[in-house]
């Protein structure tokens, strides 16, 4: 056994350790030291999310079946940020009365989702990929029904569980076509002898759906909603922003690195699946009235959005794809920041219970209004230079069309998300509305990470050239 | 010298810290805290400006440009960035010690001058950010960054110009000011887009090193209607100069820019903003001359014509600002004439070399004129000649420091405006005697109008006060301001220029030249001597002229209708025939899309709702069918 290979893997055996020490913790914390549980989490996490940022070593280990580059790494260190701001927002949901037993598991186990999510990302082989995959979807059927006494919550998680399972079956199948018509599950072999053949597209369709479960493509995402609404507010903020970061990486190293030659073909499909996506994600946002059930559709067709950057086969496209889920993680998790607040306080999730907010919880509606406005692509806003970037990449593989439709529907978008302007500001609040109260100190700290990310990283011209710079190709 | 880049970020932390706390400091505290940020910005300008002068500046025998700060913001290929930076070089020094001298004297007097006024904090948080927005335009590395200051600055100086908003002459100024700057700036932005899509590059360094080169080589002969590309985007840049240096027909906004707060005035409508114009043609000045002669030539023409024309303006208005606003334009004209007549290195280059010097005296005796007229208004409480005079006995300080200020506009040894004038038009007399000539005789209309307004608001008569409204002297921020510009406009003459600043970087000796000086002195001294005769006591000669001058009296007294061409222009002509279509235009078809947008939206999500049934089982059936027909569609289409 050649031990260099863990080197390559510093952050998954960094992840595994802090697991492991939470693990301990959990288990011998009783009493009063229970209350440290949660500090320590975050300090361990964010310690781990800072070391991201050290330089790591380049490189294919196991054969060539996991592979690491600084591109991998860097979406590793967003999907870090966005787990870390997803955990500053579960503060007070945590330290409930029916939830303070469960703070560890609740760590844990989104802990081990993300490492099957690292997994997916370095995967440079289809089973692992797949490996990575059930890793990261299987615990988060626990994380939907956490709420246990929760009806909805529990009816999440089957929900979440069975279409998992199908998505998994699907996909399984794909691949099983793939090496079929190739003989091999190696990326860079694949690479090399695929053949535009109507096994290798079956193979490919399935595949993508199985992925597309995770991204919630229009025609696999009918689970969303009902699963967004059900599942506790942290981990729909977490299956909105994380989950879903993790499978666009994935699905981008697999058309890019295997699928390179015949990208006419899933070209179209994306062209076809992003504007169905897109289109009926705004249809859908437009009537709905629980804000997370909304923010799931919002989030559908933000998926939509992803792939007209992924549909560029280029660096441009790359690049600008990984740009926006940067953008994605710092705008959404602002508004399910707020959502948690007031769900926290209130126990509400209507848009209704955002009536008048503006005149009690003035900060707050400032948040909410800074993430809509992200979402929605107003300029200054991180949400502007991400949608910018992707017409770019699109325009830079001649898709004008595309671009047409998709500016079209972001006019749409804008409707809905001004919606929650409109209730904030304007609307009168209802008699019972929320009153004026102070969010926790974790769920502030979050915040402003959020309002710093959306007003700073599009002005700060660095980071886009940064992505650039980096190789996806290893 | 990195510090250097203190000098303008400390105006905007200023600004944001009165602009979000400043409502809960007493106003007298936020008041200080801006002018000792302002001081702090002056003491470290005037350290940038010794040790560049004295220390870092020269290499070899030429003056460097140093870029101390320098930040890529956006990057399009390795050439074509726009950077944020400081640089440092003679102009750009030169500017920094002007603007921070004149902001703090203005911060100081204000803080006597606004006293009581409603809005103290939001006052000095706006001087504040006009201060940075001026700083970062003169010390732009690259002409988008200054772009982008120079839109910064006119957004600031409008809400200067409207500050007192319940007033609605105030806010229909502001809007002018804003809207003819920015009819200008588009001329600017076009420039610059044409320029930069030729050279490759918004870089001042690289765009005016080796002469120009790169811009001549660049645009290889491209022409439009008859001109050179290059002429264009330059005769388009200087459009957007022009809009803010108030050079005719662009001029319009600058006299009603007077319903600002006076101490803006100086700031703005004298020292700082209006020079910007003057300031972007100095900073391209290379480009001007290698690439672009013809607009030099132009920019000559043009503000001679000014120069003469808001002189004959200035000699028969009754409002003290608004003489003061003429007689800014003037003036300016006279530095931008003086950079179309110069030529370029050495000795040739003496216009250059006036047109900034005269730049440096004129922000000093200016700024204490329109401060002086504050002072006045601040006594009698009324802008209009006819409600002042006799003054001097009342206010002696006041007296005093506007009568230096009207000797060193007037061109009268040894103050400062002397010796400016005399290098522009001694710089004239040379390459364009009618110019020269034009230019002598704007001089004689300054000194008398200049004399008429200070014998008009100090002497004519021995009017009295009653006693409710009795004039004093100002308090002793807003005279130690007067005292401290004073000095500096007797002084400031003296500073040998050429030796600092020169179309090539190299100094050179300039020595004056008696011919030109003594006929300016000539008709200096006239103007003047008209003018003590004829206001020096009240009588009634100037009505008698006025009546004999008839029609050229009207016409002067109404600025010669440009404000009605104007109007005519834009009522009849743009809004009829261009607002009205794009109007209905936008009424029907945008918003009919819109429209329709909406509708086929609503009724598409009410017809699709069904999709979302909540059944697992519909879901999966949803999920595989999906992929089945994908795949299927892909195969056989």
């Amino acid at each position: 056994m050649n031990f260099s290979n863990f080197l390559l893997m510093g952050q998954e055996t960094g992840l595994i350790v802090v697991v492991i020490i939470l693990f301990f913790c959990d288990i011998f914390s009783t009493g009063k030291t229970a209350k440290w549980f949660y500090p320590l989490s975050i300090i361990l996490f964010s310690i781990l999310t800072l070391w991201g940022f050290c330089p790591k070593p380049e490189g294919e280990a196991f054969g060539g079946i996991f592979v690491t580059s600084d591109m991998t790494v860097l979406m590793k260190n967003i999907l870090n940020i966005a787990t870390l701001l997803v955990f500053l927002q579960s503060y007070r949901w945590l330290n409930s009365k029916e939830q303070s037993e469960e703070k560890g598991e609740f760590f844990i186990i989104t802990l081990i989702t993300l490492l099957g999510m690292y997994l997916m990302v370095s995967a440079n082989n289809f089973m692992m990929l797949y490996i990575g995959m059930e890793t990261a979807s299987l615990p988060l059927a626990c994380l939907a029904a956490f709420n246990k006494h929760q009806e909805k919550s529990a009816e999440a998680g089957v929900k979440f569980i069975l279409i998992s399972a199908l998505a998994s079956a699907v996909m399984l199948f794909g691949l099983s076509f793939l090496y079929g018509a190739m003989g091999t599950l190696y990326f860079n072999d694949m690479s090399l002898t695929v053949l535009n053949n109507p096994v290798t597209i079956f193979g490919l369709v399935f595949f993508l759906g199985g992925l597309g479960f995770k991204l919630s493509l229009v025609p696999f995402h009918l689970w969303t909603a009902d699963v967004y609404e059900g599942a506790p507010t942290s981990v729909t903020a977490y299956l909105s922003v994380v989950s879903k970061g993790a499978a666009t990486f994935a699905l981008i190293f697999a058309l890019f690195k295997v699928f390179g030659s015949m990208d006419i073909v899933w070209q179209n499909i994306i062209w076809w699946l992003s504007v169905i996506t897109i289109t009926l994600g705004n249809l859908f946002a437009i009537r709905q009235k629980d804000i997370k059930r909304f923010f799931a559709f919002s989030s559908i067709s933000q998926a939509g959005y992803i792939l007209v950057g992924i549909i560029a086969y280029n660096a441009q496209g790359m690049t600008a794809t990984v740009y926006y889920i940067l953008a994605y993680v710092f705008s959404n998790l602002a508004a399910f920041a707020v959502i948690s607040a007031v769900e926290n306080q209130s126990g509400k999730t209507s848009i209704a219970a955002f009536n008048g907010l503006y005149k009690s919880n003035p900060k707050l509606t400032l948040v909410m209004m800074l993430s809509v406005f992200s979402l929605g692509g107003i300029p200054v806003c991180v949400g502007f230079f991400s949608k910018l970037f992707i017409f770019l990449a699109a325009a830079s593989a001649g898709q004008y069309v595309l671009i047409f439709i998709v500016v079209l529907n972001t006019v749409i978008s804008l409707y809905y998300y001004l919606l929650i302007i409109l209730a904030m500001f304007i609307k009168e609040p209802e008699e019972s509305a929320v009153a004026t109260f102070k969010s926790d100190i974790y769920n502030r700290i979050g915040m402003l990470i959020c309002v710093v990310g959306i007003l700073a990283v599009g002005l700060v011209s660095g980071i886009y050239s940064y992505i650039n710079s980096l190789n996806w190709v290893i | 010298m990195e510090y250097s880049i203190l000098i303008v970020i400390t105006p905007f932390l200023l600004f944001l810290f009165l602009g979000l706390v400043g409502g809960k400091l007493k106003p007298n505290v936020a008041g200080l805290i801006g002018t000792l940020g302002m001081g702090l910005c002056a003491v470290l300008a005037y350290t940038v400006a010794f040790q560049y002068f004295f220390n870092v500046g020269k290499i070899g025998e030429s003056w460097s440009q140093i870029v101390p700060f320098n930040f890529v913001w956006l990057k399009f290929t390795d050439l074509l960035h726009i950077d944020l930076g400081v640089l440092l070089d003679p102009i750009s020094v030169m500017m920094l010690v002007v603007i921070t001298t004149v902001s703090l004297m203005v911060h100081i007097y204000s803080l006597g001058y606004m006293k009581g006024e409603t809005g103290f904090q939001r006052y000095y948080a706006l001087l504040s950010l006009f201060s940075f927005s001026m700083l970062g335009l003169v010390v732009a590395t690259n002409i988008f960054q200054m772009y982008i200051f120079w839109e910064l600055v006119g957004v600031s100086s409008y809400s200067l110009i409207g500050f007192y908003y319940q007033k609605p002459s105030a806010v229909a100024a502001s809007k002018k000011a804003f809207i003819v700057t920015r009819f200008a700036d588009l001329g600017f932005l076009i420039g610059i887009l044409i320029l930069s899509f030729y050279t490759k590059t918004f870089d001042f360094a690289s765009l005016t090193a080796n002469d120009a080169e790169l811009v001549t080589t660049s645009f290889a002969g491209g022409t439009f209607m008859g001109l050179s590309l290059a002429t264009w985007a330059l005769a388009l840049i200087f459009m957007g100069g022009a809009g803010k240096s108030a050079m005719f027909p662009l001029h319009i906004w600058l006299p009603d820019a007077m319903e600002g707060p006076t101490p803006v005035s100086a700031l703005i409508h004298a020292a700082t903003m209006v020079v910007a114009g003057v300031f972007l043609v100095a900073r391209m000045f290379p480009v001007y001359f290698f690439a672009a002669p013809d607009v030099l030539t132009m920019i000559a023409y043009v503000g001679a014509f000014t120069a003469l024309f808001a002189a004959v303006i200035a000699i028969t208005q009754t409002d003290i600002k608004r003489v003061l606003a003429f007689s800014t334009i003037s003036q300016i004209a006279y530095m931008m004439v003086a950079l179309g007549v110069s030529e370029y290195g050495g000795h040739d280059g003496l216009g250059y070399m006036a047109s900034m010097f005269h730049l440096f005296t004129h922000a000093f005796f200016k700024a204490l004129l329109f401060l002086g007229a504050g002072s006045v208004i601040h006594a009698v409480h009324s802008n209009e000649m006819k409600d002042m005079g006799n003054l001097r006995k009342y206010m002696p300080i006041t007296n005093i420091t506007f009568a230096i200020a009207c000797l060193a506009i007037a061109g009268i040894i040894p103050f400062s405006g002397f010796f400016s004038k005399d290098e522009i038009l001694a710089a004239a007399y040379h390459n364009h005697p009618a110019i020269f000539w034009t230019l002598w005789f704007v001089a004689g209309l300054t000194a008398f109008y200049m004399w008429r307004l200070y014998y008009s608001i100090f002497w004519n008569g021995d009017k009295k006060y009653d006693g409710h409204h009795k004039p004093h002297e100002s308090p002793w921020t807003m005279a130690v301001p007067l005292v401290i510009l004073a000095v500096f406009s007797i002084f400031s003459g003296l500073i040998p220029f050429a030796n600092f600043i020169s179309s090539d970087n190299m100094p050179f000796y300039t020595h004056i030249d008696w011919k030109v000086a003594s006929l300016s002195l000539v008709v200096a001294v006239t103007g003047i001597f008209v003018a003590r005769m004829l206001y020096r006591k009240a009588s009634t000669k100037p009505a008698e002229i006025a009546q004999k001058m008839g029609g050229l009296y009207t016409a002067s007294l109404k600025k010669f209708y440009m404000d009605e061409v104007w109007g005519w222009v834009t009522k009849t002509v743009v809004f009829r025939y261009i607002c009205e279509p794009i109007k209905w235009f936008d009424r029907h078809i945008i918003d009919g899309s819109m429209n329709g947008l909406a509708w086929v939206t609503q009724k598409s999500s009410t017809a699709i709702r069904g999709l979302q049934s909540g059944q697992v089982q519909f879901y999966t059936w949803f999920f595989v069918a999906g992929t089945l027909v994908i795949a299927l569609l892909v195969l056989f289409l």
